[in-house]
């Protein structure tokens, strides 16, 4: 039997990762949450799912040292998934909060929605992504509906780091960023059924 | 676009589904699980588990139920009921739900709702709102312990206390509708998605598709919550969403 791919999901103490484990155990990963850098030696891919304030996020990230870890292992290239608050930190700065600087390691700003009055934030529920077509592990994909649940998105300062768009209120938002083997979706894959699983399943063929 | 969410309620007590689900193909229709597990294949767009149970001891099952459903339900789950401290809530949380809904607890414990969403995240916090038209004058009342309490509060008015204090999601349940089939209280809904920013969902009353569509077009929510058209099988989600969609309604496929 082929080996499973080891995934390492960083746990940093902010909540509830049972879904986010399950989901990419369900994918085909041999995934296990992790809570200190050093454990992440034996992963092939390194998964981060970002959860609450972007500031109690980044404080912690520094503490535990995972800071130097993503932007590591993201400069080398290695497998890469981030998810929610996983995405919008890689950024440089968050306006979340009054302003936060975050890890810097794709160039663009955090912005919260401005919308006119009947569009509801956070954006919450199903919407559909456009997926550049030249990513692989969304080919076929393109159109399909994720669950999302946030009131900030990432604007990056390099359109070629948008891997997938969603629109909302008026406003077309990079809902998927991309760089190498490095992948952020902005909504929840394991939310998302089906459809989210197979992301997962996909970005596990790049390990 | 963001679609219309549909989401089927389960009330559930000490661990089984009250009243039981009438699918065609559910073995057991008072494991919650197997209910969720089949509303998750019709297409539903998220799931909200109302538990009944009156005993401390029902909690730890509730929480199983939970984690169960978590571990094969790749969808967004949220659990009302009986949830009274922070400690309730992370519990909650901790075994998989993605959002808990306060009643109750907010309104005896507004610092509850600020507290709690400023840690687990706004999006986590949903506040349940009981509301039954004022019988002296216009407007709502809210109420509480199953819509038993009159609480004398203005529900337009709390609704935007609460979003005020970090609540990320307002249930909103017509005490007046609920059980009646007769459709969800408009005027209500619509008086409540109007003061506030965050999302309303609909409740109390669905008797029929057309009424879905209303909470909608009329009421101006961003989701229809129902329980018994679903349960007992009257209407699929797909059939639901085949109707939204032919009142122009954006909504999910599966």
């Amino acid at each position: 039997m082929e080996k499973k791919p080891k995934l390492a999901i960083i746990d940093y103490g902010m909540g509830n990762l049972r879904s986010v484990l399950r989901g990419w155990q369900a994918a085909g990963a041999e995934a296990f949450l992790v809570r200190s850098p050093a454990d992440i030696a034996r992963a092939d891919a390194l998964v981060f799912p970002g959860q609450g304030a972007i500031a109690d996020c980044m404080s912690l990230l520094v503490k535990t040292g995972f800071d130097h870890s993503i932007r590591e292992w993201i400069a080398a290239d290695r497998p890469f998934f981030g998810i929610c608050l996983g995405l919008q930190a890689l950024f440089a700065e968050s306006e979340e909060g009054g302003g936060c600087a975050c890890l810097g390691v794709l160039p663009g700003k955090v912005v919260r929605f401005r919308l006119s009055p009947g569009f509801k934030v956070p954006h919450m529920g199903w919407n559909s992504v456009s997926f550049r077509p030249d990513v692989e592990i969304s080919k076929g994909m393109d159109g399909r509906q994720f669950y999302f649940v946030h009131s900030f998105y990432a604007a990056p300062a390099d359109p070629a780091l948008v891997w997938g768009r969603t629109e909302y209120g008026g406003v077309s938002f990079a809902s998927a960023v991309a760089r190498g083997r490095c992948h952020a979706t902005q909504f929840h894959p394991e939310k998302s059924q089906s459809g989210g699983l197979q992301l997962y399943t996909r970005f596990l063929t790049l390990i | 676009m963001l679609s219309v969410r549909v989401i089927p309620c389960l009330d559930v007590n000490k661990g089984r589904v009250v009243k039981g689900v009438n699918f065609v193909d559910l073995i057991d229709a008072g494991d919650p699980v197997l209910a969720a597990k089949a509303y998750e294949k019709q297409g539903a767009d998220e799931l909200v588990f109302l538990d009944i149970t009156a005993s401390s001891e029902g909690r730890g099952i509730m929480r199983d139920v939970v984690a169960r459903t978590a571990d094969q339900c790749f969808m967004p789950v949220t659990v009302g009921g009986g949830l009274r401290s922070s400690e309730d809530i992370r519990a909650m949380l901790n075994a998989g739900a993605d959002k808990v809904s306060l009643n109750t607890a907010a309104v005896q414990n507004p610092d509850l709702v600020s507290d709690t969403s400023s840690f687990f995240g706004n999006q986590c916090i949903v506040v349940a709102i009981d509301a039954k038209r004022r019988k002296d004058a216009d407007g709502w009342t809210v109420y509480t312990h199953g819509g038993r309490n009159d609480t004398g509060r203005d529900a337009v008015e709390w609704a935007r206390e609460v979003v005020r204090r970090g609540a990320g999601e307002i249930l909103l349940t017509s005490m007046d509708r609920d059980g009646t089939k007769d459709g969800y209280d408009l005027e209500l809904t619509r008086a409540v998605s109007e003061a506030v920013e965050v999302p309303v969902i609909a409740s109390g009353g669905v008797g029929n598709l057309q009424h879905l569509a209303d909470g909608i077009l009329k009421g101006r929510a961003s989701a229809v919550l129902a329980a018994s058209i679903f349960h007992f099988g009257t209407y699929t989600i797909a059939q639901a969403k085949d109707f939204l969609a032919s009142q122009g309604i954006p909504v999910r496929r599966v």
